[in-house]
C-alpha cells in the first residue's frame, strides 16, 4: 500500500495506508489540528503497523477518538502499549577506550597477582606453624580428604591409565615393527609413563575431580558466609579448610601416580603380548631402562602438580564473590587456571632437569 | 561491655558506605540499625565485628580501642542472615564448634561442653534437635541454632544482621518477641541490622535510623516514631502522605486546611499518617475535599484512596468498625480532617 492518508469520510474519518514510522510524520501532525471527541476512525484500510502507528492510534484514542474495524496485528501492538509502564532497556554498555580497557585489566591483573601473593605467603606461614606444632592440623579432616582425593579417585584414574598405556603401546608398535623394533616399546612406554604421563595425566584427573571440588566447597562457604561463621570463632580458613586439603593434594597425587604408572605399563604389556613379544622380556627391557632417578624425578613432579591443584582450587574457591553464580564462575577459572599451571609447572621441571642431568 | 563508634569512614570503590559516622551503644543494650537497603547499616554491623576494616576511625569496646584487633580477638557473637551454619555439622556440633576449636588451655572438658550447648538449646528451646543436620531444621530454627552457635562462646557483643530478613512473617514475629524476651533474660549487649521499621521498634531499647551511610536520628522507638528528626525518618516509619504546599504567615495551606509551618521558607511539605485522618461527610474549617476512589479491605484495616484536586492521592486507614459505622462508598466526596501533621520546609 501507498502513501498514509487522512481523509475526511461521512461517519468521521478514515485512514488508508501502512502505519509505520517512516509514513506517520505529516499525518501525526495533520491529526493535531482535528478535534477527535467522539469522532469514529475507520480502520479498514490500513495495511501495516509498527510501533509508533501504535503510539498515533494510542493518542488518537485518549484524545476521544473511536477506533473501528483494526486488524489483529494492529489490535494486538494496541494492547500491548502501556505508556504507564516505562519500557525497561538494559543501561547501554559504555564502551570505554582501548586504553582505558588495558588499564581496568592490568589493575585486576595486579590485584589478582597480589592476592596470591598473599595466599602463598599464608598458606606457607600456616604450614610452618602446622610443622612446628603438628597437632595445630585437623588430622582428621586430613584424612577425609585424602580418602576424598586419593582413594576415591582410583577407579577413574586406573581406568584412563589403562587405556593411556594400551593407546601408547599400540600406537608405538606399530611404526616401530617397520625396523623391527617393537622391543623397545618397553623403553619408550616406561620412560614416558614413569617421567611424564603418569604424573601429568593423573594431574590433570584430579584438577577436574578435586580441584573443581575444592574450589566449589570453599566457595560454597563463602557464599553462605561460613568462612564468616568461622572467622567470628577465631579460626582461620588458612588452617582449618586450605591446608588439609593442600596436605592432601601433595601426598595423594604422587601415591596416585604411581598407581597410573603400574595401570598404565600393565595396558603397554597387554598389548605388547599381542604382538609377541612375552611378559618377562618386556619386564627386562623396562627395568633396564628406567632407573629410580627416573622415577623420583617423576615423583617430585607429581608432588609439584599435587600442590598445583589443590592450592589454585583453594585459593579460586577463597575468592568467590557473592551470588549462586559466583560458585560455578570460581569452579571454572580454577579449572582453567589449574591447566595452564600444570603446563607451565611441567615446562619448568623439564628445563630443571634438563639442566641438572636427570 | 560498651561500644563506641568513632568518626568511621568505609568506602567500596566510588561508593560511600559508611560516611564519618559516630554511634554510642551502652553496655547491655538491644539497639537496632535501621534503614533501607544500601544505606550502610550492615557494613557498619561488619566493621563493628572486624569483618570489614574501616578507611579511618576507631572502634572501642568498652573503651578500648579494637580498631585494629582481628576478628577472633573482639570476642563478639555473628548471626548471619542466611543462617551460614555448618552443614557437614550436626546441630550439637554447630553449638559446640566454638568451643571446640578453643586453644587447649582455655577449652572446656567435653562434659562441660555438652552440658553448656544442652543449655544453650533449651534456651532456645530446640534441644530436641540436638542431632539434626542444619537441612532437617526450618528457617527460624536454624536462625535460632545460630543464635545458640554465637551465644555459646559467652561473646560480649552480640552482633546479628538481619536475623529475621529470610522468614516469613508469623515466624518473624514470634522470632522477634522471642529475642526480646532472650535479651532480658542474658543481658548481652546487642546490635541488630534490619529494613524493617515494625521489627526494629518492637524489639530494640534504641533505634538508630541510617541513610546514605550516615545516622538520621537515634532515640527510644517511641521518640523516632512521635517526633521524627527530619522528613526521611517520617516517610521511612511507616506510610505517609505528602501535601506540597505554599507558606503564608507561618501556615501552610492545604486545600482549606491549615498547618503551622515551623521553619520560615516558600514552601514547605506536609506530612500525614493515612491513620491519623478522619472522614467526614460534612464540610468543616480545615477539613480537605477529595473523591474516594478505591476502598481495600487489609485484613483488620481499611485502606481508602481519596483523590483531592491539586495533590496526590491520598490514603486513609481506618479500621474496620469506622468504615462500617461510615459506610463509605467509592464515588463519594468526603472531607479529610487530619488529626496529626508534620511540618516540613522544602528546598
Amino acid at each position: 500500500m501507498a502513501e498514509l492518508r487522512l481523509e475526511p469520510v461521512d461517519a468521521g474519518y478514515q485512514l488508508i495506508g501502512d502505519l509505520t514510522l517512516a509514513a506517520i510524520a505529516p499525518v501525526w501532525l495533520a491529526s493535531r489540528q482535528i478535534n477527535w471527541q467522539s469522532q469514529l476512525v475507520d480502520l479498514s484500510q490500513v495495511g501495516h503497523c509498527d510501533g509508533a502507528g501504535a503510539a498515533f492510534l494510542f493518542e488518537l484514542g485518549q484524545s476521544g477518538a473511536q477506533l473501528r474495524n483494526l486488524n489483529a496485528e494492529t489490535q494486538r501492538l494496541l494492547t500491548a502499549l502501556d505508556p504507564q509502564q516505562a519500557l525497561l532497556l538494559s543501561p547501554q554498555k559504555s564502551r570505554n577506550k582501548p586504553i582505558t580497557q588495558i588499564g581496568h585489566l592490568t589493575r585486576s591483573a595486579v590485584r589478582d597477582f597480589a592476592a596470591q601473593i598473599t595466599f602463598i605467603g599464608e598458606a606457607a606461614s600456616a604450614l610452618a606453624q602446622v610443622i612446628v606444632r603438628p597437632q595445630r592440623l585437623r588430622w582428621r579432616e586430613f584424612l577425609r580428604q585424602c580418602e576424598l582425593t586419593g582413594a576415591n579417585a582410583l577407579p577413574i584414574i586406573s581406568l584412563i591409565s589403562l587405556l593411556l598405556g594400551i593407546i601408547l603401546a599400540f600406537q608405538s608398535a606399530i611404526p616401530m615393527r617397520q625396523f623391527g623394533a617393537e622391543m623397545f616399546v618397553a623403553n619408550l612406554l616406561g620412560l614416558s609413563l614413569v617421567r611424564e604421563l603418569g604424573p601429568l595425566i593423573t594431574a590433570i584427573v584430579l584438577a577436574g575431580r578435586s580441584g573443581a571440588a575444592f574450589a566449589a566447597e570453599i566457595g560454597t562457604m563463602k557464599v553462605n558466609e561460613e568462612i564468616n561463621a568461622l572467622v567470628t570463632f577465631g579460626y582461620q580458613p588458612m588452617h582449618f579448610l586450605v591446608l588439609p586439603r593442600l596436605l592432601a593434594g601433595v601426598c595423594m597425587l604422587p601415591l596416585l601416580a604411581i598407581w597410573s604408572q603400574a595401570i598404565g605399563m600393565l595396558g603397554g604389556a597387554l598389548v605388547m603380548q599381542g604382538f609377541g613379544i612375552p611378559l618377562a622380556t618386556f619386564w627386562s627391557q623396562l627395568s633396564s631402562q628406567v632407573d629410580a632417578g627416573d622415577f623420583f624425578g617423576g615423583m617430585l613432579k607429581a608432588a609439584a602438580f599435587g600442590l598445583v591443584v589443590a592450592s589454585v582450587g583453594c585459593f579460586r574457591g577463597l575468592g568467590t564473590g557473592t551470588g549462586a553464580s559466583a560458585v560455578g564462575a570460581a569452579t571454572t577459572r580454577a579449572v582453567v587456571n589449574i591447566l595452564v599451571l600444570l603446563v607451565i609447572t611441567d615446562g619448568i621441571l623439564a628445563v630443571v632437569y634438563y639442566h641438572l642431568g636427570w | 561491655m560498651s561500644i563506641e563508634i568513632r568518626n568511621i569512614v568505609k568506602t567500596f570503590g566510588e561508593f560511600k558506605a559508611l560516611n564519618d559516622l559516630s554511634l554510642n551503644v551502652e553496655s547491655g543494650e538491644l539497639v537496632a540499625l535501621l534503614g533501607p537497603s544500601g544505606c550502610g547499616k550492615t557494613s557498619l554491623l561488619r566493621v563493628i565485628a572486624g569483618l570489614e576494616t574501616p578507611d579511618s576511625g576507631q572502634i572501642l569496646f568498652h573503651g578500648e580501642d579494637t580498631t585494629d584487633r582481628h576478628v577472633r580477638e573482639r570476642q563478639v557473637g555473628f548471626v548471619f542472615q542466611h543462617y551460614a551454619l555448618f552443614r557437614h555439622m550436626t546441630v550439637f556440633e554447630n553449638v559446640a564448634f566454638g568451643l571446640r576449636v578453643r586453644p587447649k588451655s582455655t577449652r572446656p572438658s567435653d562434659a562441660e561442653i555438652k552440658r553448656k550447648v544442652h543449655d544453650l538449646l533449651q534456651l532456645v528451646q530446640l534441644d530436641w534437635l540436638a542431632d539434626r543436620y542444619p537441612a532437617q531444621l526450618s528457617g527460624g530454627q536454624r536462625q535460632r541454632i545460630a543464635l545458640a552457635r554465637a551465644l555459646a562462646v559467652e561473646p560480649k557483643v552480640l552482633l546479628l544482621d538481619e536475623p529475621f530478613g529470610a522468614l516469613d512473617t508469623k515466624v518473624r514475629k514470634e522470632l522477634r518477641r522471642w529475642l526480646r524476651r532472650l535479651h532480658d533474660e542474658i543481658h548481652v549487649t546487642s546490635v541488630f541490622v534490619t529494613h524493617d521499621q515494625e521489627e526494629a521498634l518492637e524489639v530494640a531499647d534504641r533505634v538508630v535510623v541510617m541513610n546514605k551511610g550516615q545516622i538520621e536520628q537515634i532515640g527510644s522507638p517511641s521518640e523516632v516514631y512521635d517526633t521524627p528528626a527530619s522528613p526521611f525518618v517520617y516517610q521511612f516509619l511507616g506510610d505517609v502522605n505528602l501535601f506540597q504546599s505554599r507558606v503564608h504567615e507561618g501556615w501552610a495551606q492545604v486545600g482549606s486546611a491549615k498547618f503551622a509551618a515551623t521553619e520560615t521558607s516558600e514552601h514547605a511539605t506536609v506530612y500525614v499518617r493515612p491513620h491519623e485522618i478522619d472522614l467526614s461527610r460534612i464540610a468543616t474549617p480545615g477539613a480537605i475535599s477529595g473523591t474516594i476512589t478505591h476502598i481495600r479491605l487489609l485484613g483488620a484495616t481499611v485502606r481508602l484512596e481519596v483523590e483531592v484536586p491539586d495533590h496526590d492521592v491520598v490514603e486513609v486507614e481506618l479500621t474496620r468498625e469506622r468504615q462500617q459505622e461510615g459506610a463509605w462508598q467509592v464515588a463519594e466526596t468526603v472531607y479529610l480532617i487530619p488529626r496529626e501533621a508534620k511540618v516540613y520546609a522544602t528546598v
